[in-house]
């Protein structure tokens, strides 16, 4: 009740959940490609390599938001061209992106003169900071996933299902595959103000594996992850407010126990399949 | 020779950084065949099938379908992979798999359009799943699923249908009856089928090519003991298969 109350009067509280909404989005969607694709590990690195460029960019006196979405870009396009060409190194060079990136951060944060930022801000962000610059960046990132999305929606499926298949019908699996993690990049960016690095990975792809369990179909799915998110988001926002607990860290337990019980009850109810043979 | 081949493949060698996987290898497919590929594990079926889709470049030789190289032709080419190695899992329903057969006939953005969906439900029909259209993938028998990626294939209307171990891991009923709907698809399309049972084929296919590292075409009536036996290296005996 307390949180209702505030909510209205605190235009901060709007912005924070405003953002959390508009977090939902992308990461429902996006969070969608990770799961089914398996690139929870490649998203980790793109994430991690994130602090890279924020500490470049304070360093130089730039936007850190700017700094990270370049260093997100870079991340995505080097491990996803390595993922198609040079598959038995991924891992490697995954690892190593993801803490070059952090390092780099580290050493350039240290180095930035006139005063000390605090890294434990972007380890575990903060959704209350989010201005309303930040509020409307976010919205323009959720336009662009769901407008690319929405056109190329045939030729992302093609590639995530069966890559070889579709390069013989033509796609173009190489641009296809990037522009997807390119997405991902640019979702972990807009999800680091609000729930940090370390916690980006659980939001991303909590609620979509949830949404997994109990959907058919990819559409479906991103739809689920997104309303999951929303609830995930919100309901965090909510609990953590009275006791002040840490906004990001209270999603994503609430995400995380969901999952867990979702995991549970699903194997406890799982229905004995449906297969029948008739060649 | 290379006139009214479908595919013509021309003294094709390929290695993959190591010794040679086909050496100097001549195949000319002609238009309306059952061609039967077999030999044995590591013999290079799938390499050569790859360098047809164009997934492959060969080091030496040269290789047309249609008189157009690969990567050009194999637009004609409905092509149905090894069943064993898909993701049974992925969220995918029938028809949205076969809907994938349209990419890249279909228009670029947006969603199918209504001659797409036309073509699935052809399709389906025509490999008898129609029922399973709204199904997912991972309830499905190894028989459905390996018709569903037929359906796929055959979405596009190929002029050429190539099939890389189509019965793997599937009961023999249910292999004579992918084999049956393969010889009803014979009327309109060429067809390639990899296979490493050769006494089965040889009821279906019209022509037999033995691939082992070089490759060696049979009529199916010729096919002997001696020379599964100079295909396979080691000595075996004929059983007479009543289908």
């Amino acid at each position: 009740m307390e949180f209702l109350s505030a909510l209205i009067s605190q235009p901060f509280l709007q912005n924070a959940l405003l953002a959390g909404l508009l977090a939902s989005i992308g990461c429902g969607i996006m969070g969608t490609y990770v799961v089914v694709k398996r690139i929870n590990f490649l998203a980790g690195g793109i994430a991690h390599s994130v602090l890279g460029g924020m500490g470049v960019a304070y360093f130089f006196g730039k936007s850190p938001i700017a700094g990270a979405i370049v260093a997100a870009i870079i991340a995505a396009l080097v491990i996803g061209w390595v993922s198609l060409k040079w598959q038995e190194n991924e891992d490697t060079i995954i690892a190593a992106i993801w803490s070059v990136g952090m390092a780099i951060g580290v050493i350039f944060i240290a180095k930035t003169p006139g005063y000390s930022v605090d890294l434990m801000s972007y380890l575990f962000g903060n959704i209350l900071m989010v201005s309303g610059k930040g509020v409307l960046l976010m919205l323009l990132l959720d336009i662009f996933l769901v407008a690319i999305v929405m056109l190329f929606y045939k030729q992302l499926l093609a590639v995530c299902f069966d890559e070889e298949f579709a390069r013989l019908r033509g796609v173009n699996v190489t641009f296809f595959y990037l522009l997807l993690l390119c997405m991902v990049a640019l979702t972990v960016v807009l999800l680091i103000q609000v729930v940090g690095i370390i916690l980006v990975i659980a939001l991303l792809t909590l609620p979509a594996a949830i949404a997994l369990q109990y959907q058919g179909s990819l559409l479906r799915i991103m739809i689920t992850a997104v309303l999951l998110g929303a609830i995930f988001t919100s309901g965090g926002l909510a609990l953590s407010y009275e006791p002040d607990l840490p906004a990001g860290a209270t999603i994503i337990l609430i995400a995380g126990s969901t999952y867990l019980l979702s995991t549970i009850a699903k194997g406890l109810l799982k229905p004995k399949p449906r297969v029948d043979d008739m060649g | 020779m290379t006139g009214n081949a479908i595919i013509a493949i021309d003294e094709v060698s390929f290695s993959y950084n190591g010794p040679a996987v086909l050496d100097k290898v001549n195949l000319f497919v002609r238009q309306g065949e059952f061609l039967g590929l077999v030999g044995p594990n590591g013999g290079g079926k799938s390499t050569l099938l790859k360098i047809i889709l164009g997934l492959l470049s060969p080091a030496k030789g040269e290789i047309f379908v249609l008189g157009k190289p690969p990567k050009k032709g194999r637009a004609v080419i409905g092509y149905v992979p090894q069943y064993a190695a898909f993701e049974r899992n992925f969220p995918i329903t029938v028809e949205e798999t076969v809907l994938l057969g349209r990419v890249g006939k279909t228009r670029m953005l947006w969603r199918y359009c209504v001659d797409d969906h036309h073509s699935v439900n052809v399709a389906l029909q025509k490999c008898e799943i129609n029922n399973l259209r709204h199904r997912r993938l991972n309830t499905l028998s190894g028989g459905q699923f390996q018709r569903v990626l037929i359906a796929r294939a055959l979405v596009s209307d190929p002029e050429i249908l190539i099939l890389d171990e189509p019965t793997a891991n599937i009961d023999l009923r249910v292999e004579e009856n992918i084999f049956d709907l393969l010889k009803k698809l014979n009327v309109h399309s060429t067809i390639i089928v990899v296979s490493h049972d050769i006494g089965f084929i040889s009821e279906y296919v019209t022509r037999v090519a033995c691939l082992n590292r070089t490759l060696v075409c049979h009529e199916t009536a010729a096919i002997s003991g001696k020379s599964i036996e100079e295909l396979y290296g080691v000595s075996v005996h004929m059983i007479q298969h009543a289908h």
